[in-house]
């Protein structure tokens, strides 16, 4: 990709990730609403849920909420546009991640008990996803020299035949990045096994706006990394893409939370077994293939 | 040639002085204040002196001499056998004994003494070490200067022994100057057994039962290490080695590895990793300077420094990756430990040790980018850890304790204070040092070497994220109102925590100078090569980092009429706003937030016991594949 075209994309990622995501949100609400024997909102609700929540008054515990929530957005935006762009994908990695704290900060900062536990369990949840997520772009870098994007992107044959592993662990933490059950511990869609609301207890109007817009924009980055497994392939990664969004909306459906322990240690070990597992065979395979 | 003799005997001098006149509160404060400003201009003019200069070698007539290093070494021997004495210290008085039969057979064994023709140098990583040792550690004299007053005017129990103090802290920097530009082993071994004694004396400042405790267990400890260092001595006598620094690095893998291995050894007992960490943990029973100093500027920065000098040598062998290993389970270990303790200083202690182990990994691998990592971890550790342990310090006075649960709302009780912890967790885990090295830099150049190194990286980083984020977060919150602290904060520990600030935030834009201007030079003479960064990668960087540096001025714009404040929801009905509510049974009762400690995971007993149990087993390795 020359200059121009990086721009572009970064330009198409912030313009369309929104619109895109948006509409997956309205898909998982309807295919829920099914399962659970519900007709369903329309598929557009989440856009007039956001737009509504953009008008209404700003109420705020403190001032400096706004700025909390500010870096979770930006951040979340520079990853993607990093990840889009063909950039560096450990950078995305920790762009994502700094957004993430952002976001914990926030809900610190309000003081309330109610975010209090939220940003505690949305930490223990980062903790529980962020090794595997190093550990999909180191088996990016075994498999194809480069930690590069771009590089990865051009492959000639689908990683998924290399990193099965990888592939599975990332599925796995999917399930707490996109927050569903039964790892949604920090904050739920599901009102009947929250605590309050959360992390997002004391963000209301506007400011759950942005959070919510944080978290398209993050769902369409963690989508674009599944996609990376099967790049040369573009039909069979959109079929995969939504065989596995299918799946992670029945685990939403039938699931109840977990404890955060069980949670957190199976979430390590899954990682260490398939993530771990998948970097030590690939690196004596490569090794024995090259003296 | 001037500069580096002026750096190493200033400091003495100013011990001896210090020693003699400094029963004095004002002429002690004085010459501490004069000393620091004198060492840190030193380092400075040292660095402008030799940028863009190849390594310099300074002949010194080393037979004229010898006898005096001889006879400091005695008397260093001397010294540490009258506290082990004294103290009944069987173990210590054995070490000690060890350790000068060692070096007695070196000296009158009847081998050929081999010359060190040049036995000072400089280059740019002595350079970089030297600016550590008098920037930071000036200012942290500086900061000790308003800090000891206040210190014994709360611990009225503890004998006011400042002179021996300062002095202490001079000698121990003219030592670490000494250890940074010694070419010389048997000089560079008597700087890093000065550097052991002054740590036993400072962390026992204050004689109590545990200080003197823990004093003693960091001597046994680093007397270990240097028993090693001292038979790796041996080793290179008797065997016709080379005892100049520069011609064993030149000697290629093969001929040295067993001598090398051995003061690799000293180095993790010196940098405090596992097995040999608890040291550092029970060092933290001194005052907050000592601690500043140990964890950042000196020390265990003493060890490490003997990794990256031997990287080329430990690179691609077993014994390296050994290394690696150690390090790589010491940082993964104390990572997750960390997470379940709520003492400030043994979360800084275990993140200290933690670092370090990423250093040492980094350095035992020993490509030149991992090296690059560990030399940028060794500057922005030093910094950060040195910021957090002050302010922690000058936070313990205002507030009386040093627990983080008793940090909460530290924002709105002491602003400044509380924006220099904030700069300093910033700065150890978001950027520049969470993002450019530990996450980017190290696990990119693990990567080439065994998978199994990131991996524990990934993992432990992910526990560093916790630990640091739940600490930012009590400062942050603010519950009640700001409850009484006590103690105005003296002008020397404002400045030493200005400084350190600007300097942590400032690393964030000059990185790439510094590595450019200081790190490139060292690779090139070692390794030929240089990583280049790709420049897109820089500039997101930067970006990034200055996104980080501009997003709190938004806290400035006050402008908005719209914003309406109101009370967190805290199940009940709000009494006071937030301090207290009334839930439904009708009883009025104070809101308490307290952090998650997850001890049943990362409880500190179970963890330390698996993560000593793996390090020894390692090191058993160790000695099997040394000694084969």
């Amino acid at each position: 990709m020359n200059l121009t075209h990086r721009i572009l994309a970064g330009f198409l990622f912030i313009a369309l990730a929104p619109i895109l995501a948006g509409l997956l949100a309205g898909l998982d609400r309807i295919v829920s609403a099914r399962m659970q024997g519900r007709i369903g909102p329309p598929l557009l609700q989440p856009f007039y849920d956001l737009f509504k929540l953009f008008q209404k008054e700003r109420i705020a515990v403190n001032r400096s909420g706004h700025f909390f929530l500010l870096g979770y957005l930006l951040f979340t935006i520079i990853a993607g546009v990093e990840f889009f762009t063909g950039g560096d994908l450990l950078i995305t990695i920790f762009a994502l991640a700094l957004a993430s704290v952002f976001f914990v900060l926030g809900a610190f900062a309000a003081g309330s008990p109610y975010s209090h536990i939220g940003a505690e369990r949305e930490l223990i949840q980062i903790m529980a996803s962020e090794p595997m997520l190093l550990m999909v772009a180191m088996g990016f870098y075994v498999a194809t020299g480069s930690f590069q994007i771009g590089a990865i992107y051009a492959q000639p044959t689908p990683l998924i035949a290399t990193l099965p592993g990888m592939f599975l662990g990332l599925i796995y933490i999917l399930t707490i990045k996109l927050r569903k059950s039964p790892f949604d511990l920090s904050t739920s869609h599901h009102a009947h096994q929250e605590i309050v609301k959360g992390i997002t207890t004391e963000f209301a109007g506007p400011y759950l706006a942005i959070i919510e817009l944080a978290h398209w924009y993050e769902t369409v980055l963690l989508l674009g990394l599944l996609y990376l497994f099967f790049a040369p392939w573009p039909l069979l990664a959109i079929a995969a893409l939504i065989v596995v969004y299918f799946l992670e909306i029945l685990a939403d459906n039938t699931n109840a939370r977990l404890y955060w322990q069980w949670v957190l240690r199976a979430s390590w070990t899954f990682t260490a077994i398939v993530g771990a597992g998948n970097l030590i065979i690939l690196h004596y395979i490569n090794r024995g293939g090259t003296p | 040639m001037h500069l580096p003799l002026f750096l190493i005997f200033f400091p003495l001098a100013l011990a001896g002085l210090l020693a003699v006149v400094g029963g004095s509160a004002t002429a002690r404060s004085a010459l501490a204040k004069i000393g620091s400003g004198v060492v840190a201009a030193g380092a400075l003019a040292l660095y402008w002196t030799t940028l863009h200069r190849d390594a310099q070698f300074f002949a010194l007539n080393e037979s004229g001499l010898s006898p005096a290093i001889l006879g400091v070494e005695i008397l260093v021997t001397i010294v540490m056998l009258t506290i082990a004495l004294r103290g009944r210290q069987v173990l210590i008085t054995l070490l000690v004994l060890a350790q000068a039969a060692l070096m007695g057979m070196v000296e009158f064994g009847g081998h050929a003494h081999p010359r060190v023709a040049a036995p000072l140098f400089v280059d740019s990583f002595s350079v970089i070490m030297a600016l550590i040792i008098g920037v930071v550690g000036g200012l942290i004299v500086w900061h000790a200067v308003g800090y000891m007053p206040h210190y014994h005017h709360h611990e009225s129990a503890v004998a006011d022994r400042q002179r021996s103090f300062f002095a202490s802290i001079f000698l121990f920097l003219g030592a670490m100057f000494a250890l940074v530009f010694a070419n010389h082993l048997g000089w560079l071994f008597l700087a890093w057994e000065v550097t052991t004694l002054c740590s036993y004396l400072l962390i026992g400042y204050s004689r109590t039962p545990e200080a003197v405790r823990n004093a003693f267990l960091a001597l046994r400890l680093n007397l270990i290490g240097g028993v090693a260092f001292a038979g790796a001595i041996l080793y290179l006598v008797r065997t016709g080695g080379s005892l100049a620094l520069n011609e064993i690095i030149a000697s290629g893998q093969g001929a040295v590895l067993i001598p090398v291995a051995l003061i690799c050894f000293a180095g993790l007992t010196k940098a405090a990793q596992m097995p040999f960490s608890s040291w550092l943990l029970g060092a933290m029973v001194a005052p907050s300077p000592v601690s500043a100093l140990l964890h950042s500027s000196t020390m265990v920065k003493a060890g490490v420094y003997v990794f990256v000098r031997f990287a080329p040598i430990l690179q691609n062998t077993t014994v390296g990756f050994i290394f690696a290993l150690v390090g790589a389970t010491t940082f993964l270990f104390a990572s997750c430990i960390a997470i379940s303790q709520s003492n400030a200083k043994r979360v800084l202690a275990y993140s200290t040790i933690a670092n370090l182990g990423l250093i040492v990994t980094c350095a035992s691998v020993g490509n030149a980018q991992a090296v690059w990592a560990a030399i940028l971890l060794i500057i922005f550790h030093a910094v950060a850890k040195a910021l957090l342990f002050l302010a922690v310090g000058s936070a313990e006075h205002s507030i009386g304790s040093r627990d983080i649960e008793d940090m909460e709302g530290l924002i709105s009780r002491r602003p400044k204070t509380a924006l220099a912890i904030l700069i300093g967790i910033a700065g150890m885990f978001l950027a520049p040092f969470g993002m450019l090295v530990s996450k980017w830099a190290a696990i990119e150049a693990l990567m080439k070497s065994n998978p199994l190194l990131p991996v524990a990286v990934a993992f432990g980083s992910s526990a560093t994220l916790f630990f640091w984020s739940k600490w930012m977060g009590k400062i942050l919150s603010t519950v009640k109102g700001p409850p009484p602290s006590h103690g105005p904060v003296s002008m020397q520990e404002k400045n030493a925590m200005f400084f350190l600030s600007a300097l942590t935030v400032g690393l964030c834009a000059i990185w790439p100078y510094i590595s450019s201007a200081s790190v490139k030079p060292f690779l090139i003479a070692h390794y030929g090569t240089f990583v280049e960064f790709n420049r897109a990668t820089i500039l997101i960087m930067s970006i990034m980092l200055a996104l980080i540096a501009a997003l709190p001025l938004s806290l400035l714009y006050k402008g908005d009429d719209k914003l309406r404040i109101t009370t967190p929801y805290l199940g009940g009905a709000n009494v006071l706003e937030r301090d207290l509510f009334t839930p439904s049974i009708g009883l009025t009762k104070p809101v308490a937030i307290r952090n998650y400690y997850l001890t049943e995971f990362f409880g500190e007993r179970r963890l330390s016991r698996v993560g000593y149990g793996a390090s020894l087993a390692l090191l058993v390795v160790l000695t099997v594949v040394v000694s084969t």
